[in-house]
């Protein structure tokens, strides 16, 4: 089986998504205080939840075709769009140590991913 | 800065990292008991479909579990993102799948040959790096 270009790009825009999801969800984190309205009045939680439901979906209607091998890595992807976007939006910094991680982590995962397959 | 500020930030940080390590624990629990579901609802229906799988998570019990861990380990990390670096604390999740090959090894007696190992450590070592203090 191979896998078509088509369910790789659907798995990264997914990928991309979900990294979303995640500065949202710490962009919601930050306004938590211990009231219940503050959970449930946050749109930012909200809305990152929904964007990580939303990744799932495209990874589902990519699986269906296409090799797991291939594409389960690509989902790692997001690791390496949420160093670039926790920059931009928190001003976290952008290390080479944090570079060099994600990338053994990404290797460690396909490696993972091609002996499963 | 201040003395007190730091150490308390340090040590906020520090149980952000834990929350993340628990919640990546947690998470791969609720994976291998989805799974177990989902093996579960594809026996008993032929072709389980959207609206089969979304009964399943109330009727199946392992199902129900499942999604149930899902939820405490999304709590869990939102907590955690609250204290600590995104970029720091999100590739940490990987860790999740080094839990799932382990778990699945004693449970599913699934193998775990050279190439998995060299994968996990991979993943290890990288979260390693990642959780390293950067020098100020």
């Amino acid at each position: 089986m191979t896998t078509p270009v088509s369910s790789m790009v659907l798995v990264v825009v997914g990928s991309f998504i979900g990294s979303f999801g995640a500065v949202l969800l710490k962009a919601g984190a930050g306004r938590l205080s211990r009231s219940v309205r503050s959970v449930v009045t946050n749109w930012r939680l909200g809305i990152g939840v929904a964007a990580y439901g939303l990744s799932s979906v495209f990874f589902v209607l990519a699986t269906t075709r296409g090799e797991l091998t291939i594409l389960y890595p690509l989902v790692s992807l997001g690791y390496l769009w949420t160093l670039i976007w926790a920059k931009l939006f928190f001003n976290e910094p952008l290390t080479k140590f944090k570079f060099f991680g994600v990338g053994l982590i990404l290797a460690g995962v396909f490696m993972l991913k091609l002996s499963t397959g | 800065m201040d003395r007190g500020l730091t150490a308390s930030s340090t040590a906020r940080r520090r149980r952000a990292v834990l929350l993340v390590f628990f919640c990546t624990l947690i998470g791969a629990v609720s994976q291998i008991l989805i799974k177990t579901g989902a093996t579960e609802l594809a026996r008993q229906v032929a072709h389980p479909g959207l609206i089969h799988a979304a009964e399943g998570m109330f009727t199946n019990p392992w199902l129900f579990a499942g999604y149930s861990l899902y939820g405490v380990s999304a709590v869990l990390m939102v907590l955690a993102l609250r204290d600590g670096e995104l970029s720091m604390l999100y590739p940490v999740i990987a860790l999740t799948y080094v839990w799932v090959s382990v778990l699945s090894f004693f449970i599913f007696r699934e193998s775990l040959g050279a190439m998995k190992l060299a994968g996990i450590a991979l993943i290890v070592i990288g979260v390693a790096v990642l959780g390293r203090k950067a020098k100020p």
